[in-house]
């Protein structure tokens, strides 16, 4: 455990066991080349993200204060994450005098460690899991596991993917890669109360998990959750859900343990009324949230008897002292911006290597894990920069901007290190595209070659790394002389 | 009014027709053109894909070649928009004062040709004449970046003879995304086959941009397909009068 507001511990780009249960995973284009071949993900994705999508610019055109209402929660969060380290004290300060107790886990492994130590010490043996990205950030689950210690997801959607031995690939609907007829396989397989009969009707699936759930939520000791917010002023938290599944975790058990990260402090309650009228029409394309469940430390004879909070900073710190990347912790986890992303249409979740997939996986995860490990260094290049993502982003997080950002320091790490083609055809083709005179020169050479390379007036194979172009797409067959060269000719006297 | 044209690299190498429709657009409505010679690329590229240091030369080189001009206009709303967002910081990040006020001299103006036309002289009817069945597809960087609005479709529809058709999904990406298009060469044909899906479904017998390395992307899937589709730059159709076709 360390104390707070030692920020910057961690050096950016050093290696950072921040979400264990992902070390190994493929690079982007690795993992991306597999998931589009994949058609019943592809299928299942495009009816998905065009549904929330278009239900989303729905809700969001109600407003005619939006843009107002996201400029002032991009405020919020930038005042609060330049006072972090104020508005943490504040919280501590506040969550322990309404009874909490306060623990810090610098990376995931002591949040993991804090975890299993307060459920032994209840002595429970099972915990029951509000929908939570903070551990799956730390991977809670399998450490758990490792001590002997049960955990059940309650989400309807993280118990789907739970059951099927999957990973989550979506911020909001962790089975969006799923559809029903493969929901209910899993269930019939891998519930064993599941009813016999039955079938992939909706309302017939969620009776089952329902009632596979049910006991587990009346007998169980202990509960863990992440938290959507956490109030300073009061020490309160704040979870957003739309099953009422989370809600029961945070009530039923004795022992309550949220694990969050630090950069979902609000100063006041006055600043959650920004974020609770953006955060469900840019996530569910709902005009107000289902189930806000909020609590202030313990309330004798009312809910759990002990609550702990764990505030994990695995990375977040050394985010914040980049002025670019630093936007991305004002992220609220909405997902608008998977769902707008033609990328993330294409390929899923799976692909980013991380619990955080889309455009703002991009930017968190290297600045989260560093950008040692290939899947870190790809990610920042898993993007067309269309911009889509940015014009959704209820805090409005210039994601294509940190994107560039950011494969500017990939480029840069690797700059004194092995030899790189790309480095040597950037470094000539930066030659060329500077200097007229030579940009001319290599001009003149493609107009000569256009008869050598084009047959029958087309390019349809090029050599690699340009192949995977042609793969699909003819090449432009260079014209006869470039527009310099015209102008040169016909106008020359007159520049 | 004494123009720049900022041609861009690729323009002046793959698609000089473009370059010389922009020279007869505004020849037309009575302004001088000049083409520097010093021009050269950007740097978008280099930019993008992280090489930002290589940028640099880049940037110089364009401020030095069009200091002076009452306005720059390229046929291009992804470079224009590398010059007029990013410049600025890349200038502050090089340290680089002189080019930093360079850039606050040039960048605000120079602008995307369809903007210039329609907004900075107001022009909307430039005389053309295209009658053909035509669809447009809003590039990403012209869209929401440099936000050029709806002032393409106003000038393609007052274009005599011209057809506009809808683009069913208009402003989703075409997938090309600069190198994007060859570090991810698979995602990025996924996207562009449904680009080209709705392009053939809009039954348009043109498709036009303000942007030739978008048209290279989706015309290259179309020409692969012998899909029949032609790909044209706006300036190509605003080019085209009574007299030329």
């Amino acid at each position: 455990m360390t104390a707070p507001g030692q920020p910057g511990q961690l050096a950016a780009g050093e290696p950072h066991p921040g979400m264990p249960t992902y070390l190994g995973m493929p690079s982007f284009p690795d993992a991306a080349r597999i998931a589009v071949a994949d058609s019943q993900l592809r299928a299942n994705l495009t009816h998905a993200t065009h549904t929330i999508r278009a239900k989303r610019a729905g809700a969001v055109a109600e407003l005619a204060d939006w843009e107002q209402l996201r400029q002032a929660a991009k405020a919020i969060k930038d005042h609060t994450l330049a006072h972090l380290d104020t508005y943490l004290l504040r919280l501590e300060e506040n969550v322990t005098r309404a009874g909490g107790q306060v623990h810090w886990a610098q990376d995931a492994g002591e949040a993991n460690a804090i975890v299993a130590g307060l459920v032994r010490a209840a002595g429970a043996d099972s915990v029951v899991k509000v929908k939570s990205m903070a551990t799956q950030e730390t991977g809670l689950n399998e450490a758990l596991a490792a001590d002997g210690i049960s955990a059940l997801e309650t989400d309807l959607a993280e118990l789907i993917v739970q059951l099927g031995h999957d990973r989550p690939s979506h911020i909001l609907v962790p089975a969006i890669h799923r559809n029903r007829a493969e929901i209910r396989e899993i269930f019939r397989t891998e519930m064993p109360d599941a009813p016999a009969g039955l079938t992939d009707d909706p309302p017939a699936l969620a009776a089952a998990a329902r009632s596979h759930l049910r006991q587990a939520f009346l007998s169980a000791q202990v509960g863990v959750s992440g938290a959507n917010f956490a109030i300073a002023e009061t020490g309160s938290l704040v979870v957003v859900e739309s099953e009422g599944n989370g809600r029961m975790c945070v009530t039923l058990p004795r022992t309550l343990i949220s694990v969050v990260g630090v950069e979902k402090i609000l100063p006041s309650w006055r600043d959650l009324e920004v974020f609770l009228a953006l955060l469900p029409r840019s996530s569910t394309a709902e005009r107000m949230n289902p189930y806000t469940s909020t609590w202030t430390g313990i309330t004798p004879g009312d809910g759990p008897e002990n609550f702990h909070l764990v505030l994990l900073d695995n990375g977040r710190t050394s985010a914040l002292a980049d002025p670019t990347g630093r936007q991305a912790l004002r992220c609220i986890r909405c997902s608008a911006c998977l769902n707008v992303c033609p990328v993330y249409e294409r390929v899923g979740g799976h692909a980013y290597g991380s619990p955080y997939p889309g455009p703002i996986g991009a930017i968190i995860s290297p600045q989260l894990r560093g950008i040692a490990d290939p899947v870190d260094a790809s990610l920042p290049f898993a993007s067309t920069l269309c911009g889509a993502c940015y014009e959704v982003c209820p805090v409005a997080i210039n994601i294509p901007e940190a994107l560039v950002h950011l494969r500017a320091k990939v480029v840069d790490a690797k700059r004194e290190k092995n030899f790189s083609p790309e480095r040597v055809a950037f470094t000539l083709s930066g030659r060329v595209l500077r200097s007229p005179r030579l940009l001319a020169a290599a001009q003149r050479a493609a107009s000569a070659s256009r008869r050598v390379v084009a047959r029958k007036g087309r390019i349809r194979l090029l050599p690699p790394p340009l192949s995977g172009w042609t793969e699909t797409r003819d090449a432009p067959v260079p014209p006869p002389e470039s527009f310099r060269a015209w102008w040169a000719r016909t106008r020359g006297n007159r520049s | 009014m004494r123009i720049g044209l900022f041609v861009t690299c690729l323009t002046d190498t793959l698609y000089p027709d473009t370059g010389r429709a922009v020279v007869a657009v505004l020849e037309r409505l009575g302004h001088q053109v000049d083409f520097p010679a010093a021009q050269a690329c950007c740097g978008q590229m280099h930019f993008n894909t992280g090489y930002r240091r290589e940028a640099v030369p880049m940037a110089r080189g364009f401020t030095a070649a069009f200091g002076g001009y009452e306005a720059v206009v390229t046929p291009s709303a992804s470079c224009a928009s590398m010059i007029r967002e990013y410049y600025p910081a890349l200038a502050s990040e090089a340290g680089d004062a002189g080019l930093a006020r360079a850039v606050a001299e040039v960048a605000p103006r120079t602008y995307e040709l369809s903007v210039f036309l329609a907004d900075v002289l107001g022009v909307t009817d430039v005389g053309a004449y295209f009658p053909h069945k035509v669809t447009y597809h809003p590039t990403c960087h012209g869209l929401r970046m440099l936000k050029v609005g709806d002032a393409p479709l106003r000038l393609l529809r007052a274009v005599r003879g011209l057809n506009l058709t809808d683009l069913p999904d208009a402003e989703a990406c075409c997938g090309f995304g600069g190198t994007f298009a060859v570090k991810n060469a698979e995602v990025s044909a996924a996207i562009c086959a449904d680009k080209v899906a709705a392009v053939r479904q809009s039954g348009a017998e043109v498709l036009c941009a303000a942007d030739n390395s978008c048209l290279m992307h989706i015309g290259g899937a179309l020409q692969r397909q012998r899909s029949g589709v032609a790909v044209m730059h706006l300036a190509e159709i605003l080019a085209r009068t009574e007299e030329t076709r």
